[in-house]
């Protein structure tokens, strides 16, 4: 009676578990009676008893513990009734099992030439199911060989080397705005050449970093100082620039020349798009004049709610794709107000156009060759151009890129540090610091007025006392630790606190101390601490700022240090 | 002279030659490679002139009133029933004098009773039949003439002329008795089985050439999934112990590359699903409650090269496309060592096998496109039957000759509709 009514409620709907009880159909026709009928209906009911108490349905789960215990793969096909029954008694409870049974011998017949079987078969699970680092690897290339394919198929044809322009100098951000652009480059799928020009010769600092990029790099030093205010900054990247462009020329470099500022971001379809220019193309950038002061630009665009500045340069066309112009910055609203001097907190506004908008054909500045009568000679060049438009006599060549400056491809973004900032020499602090905080403690309340300089060294236990460090560092070190903190000279030092639980903190109080004895004007100072095992060296900003000032910046500030004002004082 | 000219014709035929030896190069310039199957360079012929096809004219019961009635039956898997009789019934193989035609088609929609779900309900699809087929034999003499053997019928149910979406009452109840002698087209093809005649023309099933066109990606964009594939792997509501849904094939697949990251396998339907079949090197194609599925076609469409976990399935013109040269076939045995065969594969062949997938006769010839395209896949049903002429003489039946029962089959096939 149960599976007649089964039989009807499947004949009504066809979504819900009627594929379960499709088979019952045809069981119907047979006996009931029949005493392995009868068993089966024993065990469906001793099966729903069990999944009752236990509260799920606890078939599926032994299927796969019995199918995965099993020592390989338990094979499926069910050739025979008794092998089902058999099989059927080992590794499930399934109710609906038994009907399996039945059409099975119907199947033999049409079965036999397949190798295809009709019924349960068991889920396969390897022994160890888990992906396999080889094949993984082997996976991996595969996808590598068929972009390659991909590439070559509907990327750039024929593309050719990427000659990129970087003027940089040390300095505090360098390492920040270098190192994007380092990325960038390396994931450019062409091959490339990158040329740095480093202002105030060649460093060790610049060179570690691009030397992690493995890609061919020309480090070449210039012989200036990059200069503390932004106007004069300019002009020194450009003849940077020019400087580099002379490298190509000597070296007769082929391919295309662009110009990757180190604090600009580069999307990669800008590496796609310039493989189109022919001679001199532009592309459109986009500015990001960070505003520092909002209070100001709040004021600002309520005046100015109908026009706000676009913020892109680049090439302006007309109706026809040609090119009709350029787009520039709108620096009106910002006159006046922006930053004149690197460490200004104002807005740096652009020039009218930026170097980084232009890419050209190195042919342009062979001094020899096939090259059309519009480019000038850069060594006829007298003095400096403010941008590469100034190589060229007619304006009206320039190839716009980048679906005719429709497409914003890279973006202009200046953000420096102070200019006296300090930051360790290759972004490595060595020897290493030894500093533990305890938790519940906050280690200075109060930091106590600045304290005249040559004071000895007290051993402080548990309080926090003014202490200086002198020149022989190693005689502190050899005392009983305990915890003791070292602040420089307030009045003209920046005080630099640790504390150290066991051992020695090691900053720079010798290079306090030095530094208090100079004067204002010294500039900074390196290389001049006294060689004690636990120092650390902050390198002056060998590029740095003329403007001058003894401060040291913290840069290991975050154990609670006392704020900067009370702290340090500008000259 | 006479010289210059046969310098003339040798340089036009060194010419020709040289032309002859570049690989088939497309608009795009993209490299492709020429399909030609078992039955040779087929997928380009044109049936025009090769045959002709008289459509009955069914009272519109058997046909339009079911579509008005029901008219998702236009969006599903299997409405290639419905757009090949809109397509016979404007194309130009069309006679209107059955005595010059080689084929007839008989117009019944037998997959449009759907449920609320959008399944189809084969229960009535025999009795429909036996009925249009009855009609036809009364009506016209050409039934008669061979009981059936030139005449073919759209089958495109899960197992074709079997009428059941079960596979064991689909074996049990075998193909109609009626269309034992007519040539069916079918989505279903497996090897020694059943529900697959000798002779059948297998298709794919209907998937909505617009809705694949809207969302095409710039070919550019690498392809970076190893292995996609998006469905159920237990079908709890039908199969909630598994081992039935699939043969276990897919809960396999689920169960030991779950946590693989080549493969990107899940159950949800996220609506970037065909862009993501484009940004994958192998999409899996496995059985489901039957063979075949709308996955070959939507991962040719793609470029992405099927997997495909069915034994002993028949692929959509097999004559014609050379399915082992293009996909990959996987024996539900070997499941468990599916990244290593896949990781196995040279990297020649996997270009190989894009190249071919990525020409545009082998995506024409998988779609039903509205309205029809040289080269789809209404063209290549056209050639397939155009390929069984002329008619053997075990055709046409003596005149008194009878061979088919019309009174075998279950019994409640036998009732009117």
């Amino acid at each position: 009676m149960k599976l007649l009514a089964l039989q009807q409620s499947y004949l009504n709907r066809r979504s819900n578990s009627f594929r379960s009880s499709g088979p019952l159909d045809s069981y119907s026709d047979s006996a009931i009676k029949s005493p392995a009928a009868i068993f089966w209906i024993v065990l469906h009911g001793l099966s729903c008893l069990i999944s009752l108490v236990l509260g799920f349905r606890f078939s599926r789960l032994v299927f796969l513990l019995l199918s995965t215990s099993s020592t390989n793969f338990y094979t499926s096909p069910f050739h025979s009734s008794s092998e089902l029954s058999k099989t059927l008694d080992l590794h499930s409870v399934l109710p609906t099992n038994p009907v399996g049974n039945i059409p099975v011998p119907a199947l033999n017949n049409t079965a036999t030439n397949s190798r295809v079987v009709v019924g349960r078969h068991g889920i396969r699970i390897r022994p160890w199911p888990h992906p396999n680092p080889v094949e993984v690897m082997k996976a991996h290339n595969i996808i590598e060989r068929v972009q390659m394919e991909q590439r070559s198929q509907f990327g750039v044809k024929d593309p050719r080397k990427i000659i990129v322009v970087t003027p940089t100098y040390v300095r505090t951000f360098q390492a920040l705005h270098l190192t994007g652009v380092m990325h960038s480059l390396m994931l450019v799928p062409y091959d490339l050449v990158w040329i740095v020009v480093e202002a105030a010769g060649i460093s060790n600092e610049t060179a570690s970093l691009i030397a992690k990029s493995g890609l061919k790099t020309i480090h070449v030093g210039f012989n200036q100082r990059m200069p503390n205010s932004w106007e004069e900054r300019h002009k020194l990247e450009s003849e940077m620039r020019l400087r580099a462009l002379r490298i190509v020329r000597e070296k007769k470099l082929d391919g295309i020349v662009m110009f990757a500022d180190d604090s600009n971001m580069h999307s990669m379809e800008l590496f796609d798009e310039i493989q189109n220019v022919k001679w001199f193309g532009a592309v459109s950038v986009g500015i990001l004049a960070n505003s520092a002061d909002t209070n100001e630009m709040a004021d600002q665009k309520k005046g100015e709610e109908e026009n706000p500045p676009m913020p892109v340069q680049g090439p302006a066309c007309n109706v026809s794709n040609m090119l009709a112009g350029w787009h520039t910055f709108n620096t009106s609203p910002f006159a006046g107000k922006s930053a004149v001097y690197i460490d200004d907190r104002a807005i740096v506004l652009p020039r009218m156009l930026e170097w980084s908008g232009f890419v050209l054909n190195s042919r342009l500045l062979w001094k020899d060759g096939d090259k059309p009568d519009w480019i000038k000679d850069i060594d006829t060049l007298d003095g400096n151009i403010e941008n590469p438009l100034g190589l060229i006599k007619d304006p009206s060549v320039v190839e716009p890129l980048g679906s005719c400056g429709r497409q914003v491809l890279l973006w202009w973004l200046r953000v420096e540090a102070r200019a006296d900032s300090k930051f360790p020499p290759r972004w490595i602090i060595d020897p290493p610091l030894e500093i533990t905080v305890p938790s519940k403690r906050t280690l200075w309340p109060d930091t106590p007025p600045e304290l005249p300089a040559n004071e000895k060294p007290v051993i402080g236990i548990q309080e926090p006392t003014v202490k200086h460090t002198r020149r022989t560092r190693t005689s502190r070190s050899k005392r009983p630790s305990k915890r003791k903190h070292d602040e420089a000279r307030a009045d003209r030092h920046t005080e630099i606190v640790s504390v150290n639980a066991r051992n020695e903190m090691s900053f720079d109080g010798t290079a306090a101390s030095t530094i208090g004895k100079s004067d204002c004007s010294a500039g900074l100072r390196e290389g001049e601490n006294s060689p004690a095992e636990s120092k650390i060296q902050y390198t002056g900003s060998r590029g740095g700022a003329e403007k001058n000032s003894s401060e040291w910046e913290r840069s290991l500030d975050r154990i609670g240090f006392p704020s900067k004002d009370k702290l340090s004082k500008r000259c | 002279m006479e010289i210059w000219r046969w310098v003339f014709i040798g340089i036009i035929f060194l010419a020709g030659f040289v032309v002859k030896i570049e690989p088939f190069k497309l608009g795009r310039s993209q490299p492709t490679e020429r399909i030609s199957g078992s039955a040779g360079d087929v997928l380009e012929d044109d049936p025009v002139g090769r045959l002709k096809v008289f459509v009955y004219e069914l009272p519109s019961k058997y046909n339009k009133k079911i579509l008005q009635k029901d008219p998702r039956c236009l969006n599903h898997m299997f409405a290639a029933e419905i757009f090949m009789h809109r397509f016979l019934l404007s194309s130009p193989v069309r006679t209107l004098n059955p005595e010059e035609a080689d084929w007839f088609y008989t117009p019944v929609y037998t997959t449009c009773d759907l449920t609320a779900n959008g399944l189809p309900l084969p229960f009535k699809s025999p009795r429909m039949m036996r009925s249009a087929i009855q009609l036809i034999s009364s009506n016209w003499p050409y039934w008669n003439r061979t009981e059936g053997a030139d005449h073919f019928f759209l089958v495109p149910h899960d197992f074709g002329a079997c009428f059941h979406y079960q596979e064991e009452k689909a074996i049990e109840r075998g193909i109609l008795p009626l269309l034992q002698r007519a040539t069916l087209v079918q989505t279903f093809g497996q090897r020694n089985h059943v529900c697959l005649k000798e002779g059948s023309i297998t298709i794919p099933p209907y998937a909505p050439p617009q809705k694949m066109q809207t969302h095409l990606i710039p070919e550019k964009t690498p392809r970076s999934i190893f292995v996609y594939f998006r469905g159920l792997f237990y079908d709890v509501g039908n199969d909630p112990e598994g081992g039935y849904y699939a043969r276990g094939a897919r809960a396999a697949v689920w169960e030991n590359f779950k946590d693989n990251p080549l493969f990107d396998i899940s159950t949800e339907h996220p609506t970037t699903y065909y862009e993501d079949m484009q940004r994958a090197v192998f999409c899996l194609c496995p059985l489901g409650w039957a063979p075949w599925s709308p996955r070959l076609v939507e991962a040719v469409i793609f470029g992405c090269i099927p997997v495909i976990i069915a034994d002993d399935i028949v692929l959509p013109f097999a004559d014609a496309i050379p399915w082992e040269e293009i996909g990959v076939f996987v024996d539900e045995k070997d499941v468990p060592n599916l990244d290593t065969i896949l990781t196995s594969i040279p990297p020649e062949v996997i270009l190989r096998k894009q190249r071919l997938l990525a020409n545009p006769s082998m995506k024409q010839a998988m779609l039903f496109p509205q309205p029809a395209q040289p080269g789809d896949a209404f063209h290549q049903v056209l050639n397939g039957l155009a390929r069984k002429l002329p008619h053997d003489k075990g055709v046409y039946l003596k005149p008194d000759e009878r061979v088919l029962n019309w009174t075998a089959g279950p019994v409640g096939d036998l009732k009117p509709w």
